[in-house]
């Protein structure tokens, strides 16, 4: 057992499903053509994606010619934000949206929007009220994230979408929302009509499908211009030979999504199991982020008097993959800006670990954790100044 | 980024962790708010003989850290350089001296390197205050080290 590896870090990467692999596999050296080919060899790539197209605008409760496919969900997001505003028009966001959201705002702000960064409440959660104040004449796009990555809150995507689609009935200049759902697209309400988006973003390796490959939902009639050129691909919006293995492998993992449905009640069961217990056996220990509006895999944890970096470290030494706030931030010397936003004392925001369960994570392995990290958390403690 | 082999046996395994009750000195450096911190406790033998207190023994070091893996190798191959050495020597322990040590540093945490030298700097400090000879010292009494690493 101790010689087992165990994976807890599915808000970075998940594994790809054996069944998204085998729906792949013939799309690398036997139906390799370029989609936009009119050959056979073409035809037959085109079909195929035609085909996941359809399946992720059945999972969006979209058209097909609203999915558009990139590279993933970095990409998507910039293609919003550099793609949509104007100079002299404003972009509102939060303060714990992805760094592709975060960073391409900055870069909108050097090219003459203004950018509107919304604060979180002590739960991570964006007010309602504070984003209808943060609204004006120039307001041109919101994007607020379904899911955060960090700490995993559920943002009120849908009473977003409504105030939204109020608010649009009477301006002159139609506000556009979007929203970042990598994060949420394994466990939340997807329909893009029932949420009131007009754009959403979606990752393949967060939902068992593979890397490289993403896409973009955009309602008919949004505007937006290409950051890439170079083709007629995705009607001009991302020139660039498709991906067509990827494409296959998000087609087939967006089918998964409404099999595993069913177990989510399970990953929850763990999840609320796993926190319940490290709260009673580790003392100063809290989990960050609100605990009712929240993926149901994920855990986030912050232990005083120890840095995240070493309890992932000797975790890791144990067998146990988990991460410390992001896997990007990882490297850098700040804290969490995320946990910043929710007014974190410092010192908590350095001692934070994210859990984050997948479909295939086990009790078993659970109660290994639970068995392996109050010593950890102990042995650093020890050793720290701080007592 | 990764870690050197000599860094993870450090940080594994780490040598004179803990504390001395009788320290002679101890420094103290980073703040809990940058999410480092490291206390440097020394053990010194006064040569009775000698003139200069800088050449008093280190007899024993330990150390207490909170922080990263790389944070907590520092100190632990610091307290190795400078168990055995004379203050003067082990004064002139430098960051340059401790990445060496540990195979290499990644560049963002080459700061944990500044941050032990200067935590045994100061622990130094402190004990030719409390000999009551650090106005002879005036480089040493002049040591002005940054609270905080972060830009």
């Amino acid at each position: 057992m101790p010689n087992q590896k165990i994976y807890f870090d599915h808000s970075a990467t998940a594994p790809v499903d054996p069944e998204v692999f085998k729906a792949m596999a013939p799309f690398f050296s036997e139906i390799f053509g370029n989609a936009s080919s009119i050959h056979g060899f073409g035809q037959a790539a085109q079909t195929a994606v035609d085909e996941a197209r359809e399946a992720v605008a059945e999972f969006l409760g979209a058209k097909t010619n609203e999915v558009i496919f990139t590279s993933g969900a970095t990409e998507s997001d910039n293609l919003v934000i550099l793609g949509l505003a104007k100079p002299g028009e404003q972009i509102i966001t939060s303060k714990i949206e992805h760094p592709a959201i975060l960073e391409a705002c900055r870069e909108m702000e050097k090219r003459g929007a203004e950018v509107t960064y919304l604060g979180v409440d002590a739960q991570g959660l964006v007010s309602l009220a504070e984003l209808q104040k943060a609204i004006k004449a120039e307001t041109r796009l919101v994007s607020i994230m379904y899911v955060n990555n960090e700490i995993g809150t559920i943002q009120p995507i849908a009473k977003i979408g409504e105030m939204i689609k109020e608010l649009n009935q009477t301006r002159k200049e139609k506000i556009y929302f979007h929203t970042d759902a990598v994060q949420a697209a394994n466990y939340c309400e997807m329909n893009v009509n029932k949420l009131g988006v007009d754009l959403m973003s979606l990752s393949a390796h967060k939902i068992y499908g593979p890397k490289g490959i993403g896409a973009l939902y955009r309602r008919s009639g949004t505007p937006l211009k290409p950051i890439q050129f170079g083709g007629h691909q995705e009607a001009g919006l991302r020139p660039g030979t498709l991906n067509v293995p990827g494409i296959i492998g998000l087609g087939k993992a967006v089918e998964l999504i409404s099999q595993d449905k069913k177990n989510l009640g399970e990953i929850r069961k763990l999840r609320d199991y796993l926190i319940e217990e490290i709260l009673k056996i580790i003392p100063k220990a809290q989990v960050n982020g609100d605990l009712k509006n929240r993926a149901p895999n994920n855990a986030h944890f912050s232990f005083y008097g120890v840095e995240g970096e070493s309890l992932l470290l000797l975790l890791d030494q144990r067998g146990i993959a988990v991460s410390t706030g992001s896997a990007c931030s990882s490297g850098s010397l700040e804290p969490s800006h995320v946990l910043m936003a929710l007014g974190l004392n410092p010192l908590l925001a350095h001692g934070s670990l994210r859990i984050t369960l997948g479909k295939f994570n086990t009790k078993k392995e659970i109660d290994r954790l639970i068995e392996v990290l109050p010593g950890i958390v102990e042995k650093l403690r020890k050793m720290s100044p701080l007592k | 980024m990764q870690y050197s082999a000599e860094v993870m046996k450090h940080f594994t395994n780490p040598h004179n962790q803990g504390q001395i009750s009788d320290a002679d000195a101890i420094g103290e450096v980073g703040n809990p708010l940058c999410g480092d911190m490291m206390k440097i406790y020394l053990k010194v033998d006064r040569l009775p003989l000698a003139a200069d207190r800088l050449e008093d023994k280190i007899v024993d070091i330990k150390f207490e850290t909170l922080g990263c893996a790389a944070a907590i190798a520092c100190s632990s191959i610091l307290t190795d350089m400078a168990k055995g050495k004379n203050l003067k020597d082990a004064f002139k322990i430098e960051k340059s001296d401790i990445v060496k040590g540990l195979g290499d540093l990644p560049p963002v945490k080459v700061h944990c390197s500044i941050l032990a030298s200067d935590g045994l700097k100061l622990a130094i400090k402190e004990y030719l205050e409390k000999q009551g000879v650090l106005d002879q010292y005036p480089e040493i009494k002049n040591l002005s080290l940054p609270e905080c690493f972060h830009e």
